[in-house]
C-alpha cells in the first residue's frame, strides 16, 4: 500500500482547529498512513508541559463540544504518536519566541524542527493546514 | 473459544470509540472477538471503514435505541 503521507500544519490556537487537526492526525496515523505534524504559532503553547489552559472556541460548534464527551485534542495527538507512529514536531522558531527548550514540551513531541526541514519532509505528501 | 471483549465507547464522540477499540486491539490476541458499544452514529459508520482499510474482520453491526454494537475479529 503506498498511502500518501499526511502532513498537518497547525498554527491556530482555537479549539475547533486544534480538534480537527488532532482528528486528522490520529485517524490518519491509526489507519496506516505516515503522518507528520508541525506545531507553530498559537498552537504550540498548548504543548508546553504543565499548560492546562483551555483553547478558546471560535464558534458555536466549539461551544457545544465543550459540554460533551469529545476526546481532548492533546489526547488524540498523543494517541496518534503512540498508536499510529505519527511524528509531531514543534517549530523551532515558535520555541525560540516562547523561550522554551525541548524538555519544556510534552514528551510525545519530536525534536525541534525548522521550516526548511519540515518543507523538505512534506514535499512528497499531502498538506493539511489548520 | 475465546471470550468476547466489550469496548465501551458510549457517550464518546468520533474518533473516541475507534481509539478505544485500537487500544483494546493492542492487548488482544489474533482471533479474539471484540464488541464496540457506541452512541455515536459517526463511529458506527467509521469503524467498519477503518476495519476494511487496516484488514481486521468486520462481523456485524446492530442498533437499538441509539446504541450501536459493532462486532469485529482481530485477524493480525
Amino acid at each position: 500500500m503506498s498511502a500518501s503521507k499526511i502532513c498537518v500544519v497547525v498554527v491556530s490556537g482555537s479549539l475547533e482547529r486544534l480538534q480537527m487537526a488532532a482528528m486528522v492526525a490520529s485517524v490518519g496515523a491509526v489507519s496506516g498512513q505516515e503522518v507528520i505534524v508541525f506545531l507553530s504559532m498559537n498552537a504550540l503553547p498548548y504543548f508546553v508541559k504543565g499548560n492546562t489552559s483551555k483553547a478558546p472556541h471560535e464558534g458555536d460548534m466549539g461551544k457545544l463540544m465543550a459540554g460533551k464527551k469529545v476526546p481532548e485534542f492533546k489526547t488524540l495527538f498523543e494517541q496518534a504518536v503512540e498508536l499510529g507512529d505519527a511524528k509531531i514536531f514543534p517549530c523551532s522558531m515558535a520555541m525560540d519566541v516562547l523561550g522554551i527548550e525541548q524538555d519544556g514540551l510534552e514528551g510525545y513531541l519530536g525534536k525541534a524542527t525548522g521550516l526548511t526541514k519540515f518543507l523538505h519532509d512534506a514535499q512528497d505528501g499531502q498538506v493539511w493546514t489548520f | 473459544m475465546t471470550e468476547k471483549k466489550i469496548v465501551d465507547g458510549r457517550g464518546s464522540f468520533c474518533p473516541g470509540p475507534l481509539m478505544e477499540l485500537i487500544v483494546a486491539l493492542k492487548s488482544s490476541q489474533i482471533g479474539d472477538v471484540l464488541e464496540v458499544l457506541s452512541t455515536d452514529k459517526g463511529s458506527a459508520d467509521d469503524i467498519p471503514e477503518w476495519l476494511r482499510k487496516v484488514g481486521h474482520e468486520y462481523i456485524s453491526t446492530t442498533e437499538s435505541n441509539g446504541e450501536w454494537h459493532i462486532t469485529i475479529r482481530k485477524t493480525k
